[in-house]
């Protein structure tokens, strides 16, 4: 009998879409670092990040403004762009495999429900300038999806998700409760759930990246398990896996990354489905590409959506969740005609 | 290969299997019959286990419930009635999924997996389908897909549930032959079956569960009397032996009549 092992290799990321994400990111963070009210040209920008390494003897063209602009103003915010991006897809695609939804978001289980009254709980009675908001937003989306599980605690995807819905309603319940309270702080509570990077710092993203990295290497690290669930619990239990405690550990793993970015952002919608499905459609329906591809180009993605809020009525801005949903919708619907 | 010792399994505070007790030797086929809620798949489901169960189930010698998940599918893979099929797999893919017990919780496959999946797709024939979509399979291509999946995970068991469903004459009769020739590679088969005729004829054993107790069990020809079926099944057959083979024929009522008439 001749085997061919050839014949059984999992698809994977093709290699052709892998250099195709990976360029359309490095081209949005460029665009994001040039593009603003002073213009700076892509290949000025390289010089000046390869005249940050010591050796190559590359001269920096920006002058000290030009610098300080890129590399003090536009850099955190792109950086900080990608990284929540990236993560958001990348935890929409891993909740649609683990919940076998392709509907599902990474706010499922209440994380933007919990985040939304966390940060409301500390601008109402803390003030808007806190530094508590990221972290009270953070424990805010951790508390939720932790009172999710407890009540869903069976373990099962339907009762999770009756159990999220609950927990979530309650929170906003709540949310709505002491937004209504306290009219006066009404507007910064609103700019902060409609999400955005207009004050984004090196400090941001040095408190997300540490969660964002984690979480995404884990949930890579799950893209063949994903595909295991993708034939159901039974048969998925059959073939040797615990499928609780993978749920559970891809919950946690896309739960605290989202918490990360959902604290350092505020809640932006859309990315962790249409990414996630853009790559399905476009490229391949198995986790072992989705997963990958989804980070890289949630990242792109958000990246230059970022660049649109900033720019489209500069020197005003738009909320980013606006410009996710009013130019992701229709993306999302040039996709689906180009497939069929 | 698998003994079950007065087995017992509540679903949902009904007791679906009572003391169920039966064996299956190693190379053997055993069909388990019975009605409509006799405890045929949850029989299946217990020893794969998939759900919990008093009593004693040995597979291979060791207590199935203390082998762990992964041992257990190493030793016995399910064929369940409507597997699931994602149709975003290929076959290939698809067949890959059965090494899961034989890899490391988050490891990916290695060249001896592969080959262990192509040669479950050569043996079923297959290997020109591995890179279609499973979506775009027929039902009989789509159960043989499913076999292979069982057979990449090399466990010695095959527990198939209603291997024949959904599937036209011909394709029954191909899916039990090719069931058949497994077995005479050295597998041990464990099958729920509805179509009392083909369990009798295929299987070397059947045993007879009616509302979660073994009624009834041995050679075919012991166990498909047309008594047995009327008790059990409450539906009126005539029971025709040829050549150590039985084949049960159902009585319709007018049939039955009409004989009754006859002088």
């Amino acid at each position: 009998m001749i085997v061919a092992e050839a014949y059984v290799r999992p698809r994977g990321v093709p290699r052709l879409w892998g250099l195709c994400a990976a360029a359309f990111l490095l081209v949005a963070l460029l665009v994001g670092l040039g593009v603003g009210s002073i213009g700076i040209s892509p290949l000025a920008i390289v010089e000046s990040a390869l005249s940050r390494i010591p050796f190559l003897h590359v001269h920096s063209p920006l002058s000290s403004v030009q610098d300080a602009i890129v590399w003090q103003l536009r850099a955190p915010r792109v950086v900080l762009s990608a990284l929540v991006g990236g993560m958001l897809a990348v935890a929409g695609a891993s909740y649609q495999g683990v919940f076998r939804n392709p509907l599902v978001d990474p706010y499922l289980l209440g994380v933007a429900a919990g985040a939304g009254l966390g940060a409301t709980l500390v601008i109402a009675y803390g003030g808007t300038s806190s530094q508590l908001v990221p972290p009270a937003a953070f424990g805010g989306a951790a508390i939720s999806v932790a009172l999710a599980y407890a009540l869903g605690r069976s373990g099962r995807a339907t009762a999770l998700v009756l159990a999220g819905v609950t927990v979530a309603t309650f929170m906003a319940a709540v949310q709505t409760f002491v937004q209504q309270q306290h009219s006066q702080e009404l507007r910064s509570v609103y700019s902060w759930l409609l999400g955005g990077f207009s004050t984004s710092t090196w400090h941001d993203v040095a408190v997300a990246a540490p969660y964002i990295a984690v979480s995404s290497v884990v949930l890579l690290l799950h893209r063949r398990v994903l595909d295991v669930l993708s034939v159901g619990d039974e048969e998925a239990a059959s073939l040797g896996v615990d499928v609780r405690r993978v749920r559970l550990a891809i919950v946690v793993a896309a739960t605290v990354g989202t918490a990360a970015a959902v604290a350092v952002s505020g809640l932006i919608a859309f990315v962790g489905i249409i990414v996630p499905h853009a790559v399905r459609m476009l490229v391949s329906t198995s986790y072992r590409a989705v997963v990958p591809l989804s980070l890289l180009a949630g990242g792109g993605f958000l990246a230059l959506t970022d660049v649109l809020a900033r720019t489209v009525l500069a020197p005003q801005e738009l909320p980013i969740g606006v410009i996710t949903a009013f130019f992701g919708a229709p993306f999302f619907a040039l996709v689906l005609r180009g497939t069929r | 290969m698998i003994e079950l010792d007065s087995v017992s399994v509540e679903l949902g505070g009904t007791r679906v299997l009572d003391e169920v007790g039966f064996s299956v030797g190693a190379g053997e086929w055993v069909a388990l019959i019975g009605p409509n809620g006799a405890g045929k798949t949850t029989a299946l489901r217990a020893i794969a286990g998939l759900v919990e169960y008093e009593g004693s189930i040995r597979v291979d010698g060791g207590e199935a419930r203390q082998l762990g998940r992964r041992r257990l599918a190493r030793a016995c893979a399910l064929v369940p009635q409507l597997p699931e099929r994602p149709p975003e797999l290929t076959v290939g893919e698809y067949v890959l999924l059965g090494r899961t017990p034989h890899l490391g919780y988050l490891a990916t496959e290695r060249a001896e997996d592969r080959v262990a999946a192509a040669r479950a797709l050569a043996r079923l024939e297959l290997t020109a389908f591995a890179h279609r979509l499973l979506a775009s399979l027929s039902g009989g291509e789509l159960q043989r897909a499913v076999l292979a999946r069982a057979l990449a995970q090399e466990a010695d068991v095959l527990l198939l549930d209603e291997p024949t469903a959904a599937l036209d004459l011909g394709r029954q009769q191909q899916a039990l032959e090719l069931v058949h020739e497994l077995r005479a590679d050295g597998l041990t088969i464990l099958s729920t079956m509805h179509d009392l005729t083909l369990a009798g004829q295929y299987a070397d054993r059947l045993v007879l569960l009616d509302r979660g107790v073994v009624v009834a069990e041995g050679d075919p020809t012991d166990v498909l009397s047309p008594e047995t079926v009327a008790t059990h099944y409450g539906a009126a057959v005539r029971v025709v032996e040829e050549d150590g083979h039985v084949f049960v024929l159902p009585l319709p009522a007018m049939v039955s009549a009409a004989r009754s008439r006859r002088p």
